[in-house]
């Protein structure tokens, strides 16, 4: 472990976690731009939070330790997971205690924690976002899985950043089996960040919420931590796509120290490019039923598959 | 008189002061202080040191013994080897903390007195640690017998109530069946020697088709005795029939004994294994993996969405079997081994999650006497120790890190990246699917925890007499505490385990992982994959971010709470009966997977004035398979039945016609 990476670890930690709630922000900026309207301060997702922060906690009579502990469980879990996915570099000391599958149960805890917790309180809506979140996960967990699957198959790994680095140092270009798990990750990516089409975190519209019905009784602190966690959600897996799909930029074994310092304006692009996409995707399409969002997972699911059996055939 | 010289002495002995207990039991058998005060910790202990002989020798050669007892001419084999030694590690561990949890359990009631399942208990633990010794055809089926009946009387317990009858007997017909088959690929296996000491059908000389035969019937034997689909409807059946620390036995350790058969029989007994074998227990596996989740996800009956979620990691286990076969088969032995590493650390996993879980639920229905699902909740407000020990069990059973379920889930996808390279077309492009079905059982699976977790013991208690649940007592409670730690262990030090682990691949398919270089906290499939995984750091990490951050918040902001009423939404009027019920929460389920179930529905008209929903689930294997199959038995029976004349002499007619028959045959 050398300083270098030390460092290298030290400010993708730190970027992650200062830079998530700006992500979601970029994310509601472009959303109302594109939607025609005024748009919030880039900032409004950080004054939120502080203001969460400054609040009296009010935790229903009914609530268990396990509803407290919950939001610093999910928040523990993102920071992780944060430190863990090579956004800036791929050489983290970190990452070794956790390849990709293990990534994938991390994100698991989080909303296993997450869901319980919502049932904690006993209330109508509590239960009803914690069954609907469980019912995302449990088919977009295998997606992501399978998607992930593939990268390793291509660079015989399944440490996220030696697969970054093996698909960084090839030549520009897309494996085909590649094109269809990232489809497949843009589906679970929208799905597992409580995004349109599966839910919408703009509404309370009670019937259609998900993460929002889950999250109806935390205030104050908590609340703000569970934000924070779900902005850092995103730029996770925002983070995961760049890593397995667009992993160029990022400073490797072979770029020097220099290349950390280039990776950081590389990655603003990047997420620039993404959160205008996600936008777009979410402004072009409309929310789907409760009862469609297995059909959208399980097309995710087939088309990670797909992409494996596309690259058992093609071996490419 | 014995000297204990050896570890497989140290067993013996031990085994048989089971036994001894077991009888103890009947000097005072009405007594619950002295059998379950005295007899059921002794128990424990014993446990105890079994898996500490059993840990402490499994890297020493294998050891036989011959025990003159039995019928002339035929005594007892007996062998301790590495195979043998995990599992008995595995009984003597889990029983451990089950007996010290029964101690505290069993209570005067109506159904056998406490000093017969006393004995009942104690000759079953007995005979699973002799089913795991045996080293003869003869000894093992005894062992086997023994084990069958005795957990069969320990079923029918409460033998007062049809519904346990019933399951019961679907217990014991399954068993034999099964044990029928079992015998007959120990029949195949001797090879025309006509010896049936297993040293002797490690020698004889099979040819490829009667080997295959041989491993059809052990597969269907064990197979039936460990609930692979479709052989599998005794377990939700016999498991809520049982006692709580019973099913725990059953469940988390009789099981194993039959997974224990079929590597024995597989990898040690059959000489030159087809790598294709390894197709149908991949295939069952998977399916069961599948089916056992879904199933449990829709139970509304906690010990019977335990069963079925036991059938899922059945399931995993056999994926796990079938994976290793087919590695070992062309020659690709160190991913056999890696598969098999996967596969005995799955089973030891299941062993201490299952019986936690089915001993909690024992605590649960003692405190409240309701095992439905729909009538609990909110049961982490009065019995919080039982609460969070569970919160444990259930974390691992979903197979979450850095607990243990998810460690063998984490080795099994890793044999499965290997795959597609195994050198048969087609096949190894096939054999890579099965990862997906794995993933998706294992998502399945943590849906069917949260499930379980929250209805049972979050939310709001469903009905007005929980508020009288009491929390479990000390033994109770030291029990779970065993089980729980032996999660974490598990789950934060698998490098050692598998260390361990790595005499009974060694064993079975002549290679262990290749020694790696790594520190102990940091574990890799093989150390040429740049995969690793490390469970103490994952937990130090996401414990240090917690504690950092709660106090961060605390000290730069403040830690005021106000406790209000729930707010839901605004909803004015909430009551318990809103909460989702073990129904609704598996409804997305039984919405998703719609085929796999046979369904009753009742859905009320608009204009009812007293609408009425109901809805059973069942399992289509039942209608499909064995219905079909109890008539045609059925018939078959119905037409012999003229043989049964029902006077003496005419039975002794056909026995000695029979004689002659067989004479003529012979002579």
């Amino acid at each position: 472990m050398t300083h270098h990476e030390i460092s290298a670890q030290a400010l993708q930690l730190v970027a992650a976690v200062a830079a998530a709630p700006l992500f979601a922000g970029w994310i509601a900026m472009c959303r109302a731009w594109l939607q025609n309207r005024r748009a919030p301060g880039l900032l409004l997702p950080y004054r939120g939070i502080r203001k969460l922060f400054h609040k009296d906690a009010v935790i229903a009579e009914t609530a268990s330790p396990l509803f407290r502990l919950a939001p610093y469980v999910v928040f523990g879990a993102m920071v992780l997971a944060a430190a863990i996915v090579p956004s800036l570099s791929t050489r983290l000391p970190f990452a070794s205690a956790a390849d990709a599958i293990a990534l994938v149960g991390l994100l698991a805890t989080a909303r296993v924690f997450m869901s319980l917790a919502a049932m904690d309180v006993g209330t109508a809506f509590g239960s009803l976002g914690a069954r609907r979140e469980m019912m995302v996960g449990f088919l977009a967990e295998p997606a992501l899985l399978m998607v992930v699957f593939v990268a390793s198959l291509i660079s015989a790994t399944t440490a996220l950043p030696a697969i970054t680095e093996e698909l960084a140092t090839q030549h520009l270009g897309l494996y085909p089996s590649l094109a269809f798990t990232a489809v497949a990750f843009t589906m679970v990516l929208l799905a597992e960040n409580a995004r349109i089409p599966i839910d919408n975190p703009a509404t309370h519209l009670e019937l259609t919420m998900i993460h929002e019905a889950m999250i109806l009784e935390y205030s104050a602190r908590h609340l703000a931590l569970i934000e924070w966690a779900a902005s850092l959600k995103l730029f996770v897996y925002a983070c995961i796509g760049f890593s397995l799909f667009a992993p160029w930029g990022v400073a490797t074994e072979s770029g020097g120290p220099l290349s950390l310092l280039t990776s950081i304006p590389v990655l603003v692009a990047k997420l620039a490019l993404a959160g205008a996409g996600l936008a777009l995707i979410e402004t072009v399409s409309a929310k789907l039923r409760v009862f469609r969002a297995p059909e959208f997972l399980a097309s995710a699911f087939m088309f990670a598959v797909l992409g494996l059996l596309v690259h058992l055939l093609l071996g490419a | 008189m014995l000297t204990v010289s050896s570890p497989l002495d140290a067993c013996l002995l031990l085994l048989s002061a089971w036994g001894l207990i077991g009888v103890a039991g009947l000097v005072r058998p009405g007594s619950v202080v002295f059998v379950a005060r005295v007899l059921f910790p002794a128990g424990a202990l014993i446990g105890a040191a079994i898996a500490l002989v059993a840990a402490v020798s499994i890297g020493s050669a294998p050891e036989r013994m011959i025990l003159p007892v039995g019928l002339p001419d035929l005594p007892m084999h007996l062998r301790r080897d590495a195979l043998s030694c995990v599992f008995l590690f595995l009984l003597g561990a889990a029983s451990t903390g089950i007996s010290i949890f029964a101690a505290g359990y069993f209570r005067r009631g109506q159904g056998t007195p406490p000093g017969l399942l006393c004995l009942q208990y104690h000759l079953f633990l007995a005979s699973m640690g002799f089913v795991l010794l045996a080293d003869d055809a003869y000894a093992f089926m005894v062992a086997w017998e023994t084990m069958a009946l005795s957990s069969y009387f320990l079923v029918t317990a409460q033998h007062g109530i049809p519904d346990i009858r019933r399951a019961g007997f679907l217990y014991l017909l399954i068993a034999h069946v099964g044990a029928i088959a079992i015998l007959l690929s120990f029949g195949v296996m001797q090879g025309g020697s006509w010896q049936f000491t297993f040293d002797a059908m490690r020698d004889a000389e099979l040819d490829s088709n009667w080997a295959t035969i041989a491993f059809l019937l052990a597969l269907f034997g064990f197979g039936a005795k460990a609930g692979l689909v479709p052989l599998h409807v005794w377990l939700p059946e016999a498991h809520p029939a049982a006692p709580s620390p019973v099913s725990a036995l059953m469940s988390g350790v009789m099981l194993k004994t039959a997974v224990y058969g079929v590597l024995r029989v597989t990898f040690d007994l059959l000489d030159g294994a087809q790598w294709w074998w390894g197709l149908i227990p991949l295939s069952l596996g998977l399916f069961s993996a599948v089916y056992g989740a879904v199933f449990a996800a829709v139970q509304t009956d906690m010990k019977r969405l335990l069963a079925w979620s036991s059938i899922e990691n059945i399931g995993i286990i056999f994926t796990a079997l079938g994976l290793a076969i087919v590695f070992q088969g062309v020659g690709m032995h160190a991913l056999a081994a890696l598969a098999l590493v996967a596969l005995l650390y799955h089973c030891l996993n299941h062993a201490f999650i299952k019986s936690l879980l089915f001993l909690g639920t024992g605590a649960v229905l003692h405190a409240t006497g309701e095992r439905n699902l729909g009538r609990l909740g909110g049961l982490i407000q009065r019995m919080p120790w039982v609460a969070w020990l569970m919160l444990v069990g259930t974390l691992a059973m979903a197979g979450l890190p850095p607990l243990n379920g998810f460690v063998s889930e984490w080795l099994l996808l890793q044999s499965f990246l290997f795959a597609h390279e195994v050198p048969k077309s087609f096949v190894n492009m096939l054999l890579p699917m099965g990862a997906a079905l794995v993933a998706l059982s294992a998502a399945l699976a943590g849906y069917v925890m949260v499930k379980f977790y929250g209805v049972v013991f979050l939310g709001q208690p469903r009905e007005q007499a929980l508020s009288h649940a009491h929390d479990a007592g000390f033994l109770e409670r030291a029990g779970l505490v065993w089980l729980a730690v032996g999660c974490i262990a598990l789950g934060l030090f698998p490098t050692h385990v598998i260390a361990s682990l790595q005499a009974a691949t060694l064993q079975l398919t002549g290679y262990a992982l290749p020694a790696s270089e790594a520190p102990w906290w940091l574990l890799f499939p093989l150390p040429e994959r740049q995969a690793s995984y490390s469970a103490p750091i994952f937990l130090l990490a996401v414990l240090a971010v917690v504690i950092l951050t709660a106090a961060v918040v605390r000290f730069l902001y403040h830690g005021r709470i106000r406790r209000a009423p729930p707010w839901d939404c605004g909803f004015a009027r909430t009551d318990a009966r809103m909460q989702d019920s073990a129904e609704g929460f598996g409804q997305p389920i039984r919405h998703i997977f719609q085929a796999f179930f046979a369904m009753d529905r009742e859905l009320p008209s608009p204009t009812d004035t007293a609408p009425r929903y109901s809805v059973t689930v069942r399992d289509r294997v039942w209608r499909g398979l064995y219905e079909p199959l109890g008539t045609v038995v059925q018939r078959i029976a119905d037409s012999v039945a003229w043989l049964q004349q029902g006077r003496i002499s005419s039975y002794l007619l056909y026995s000695f016609i029979t004689l002659i028959a067989l004479l003529a045959l012979v002579l």
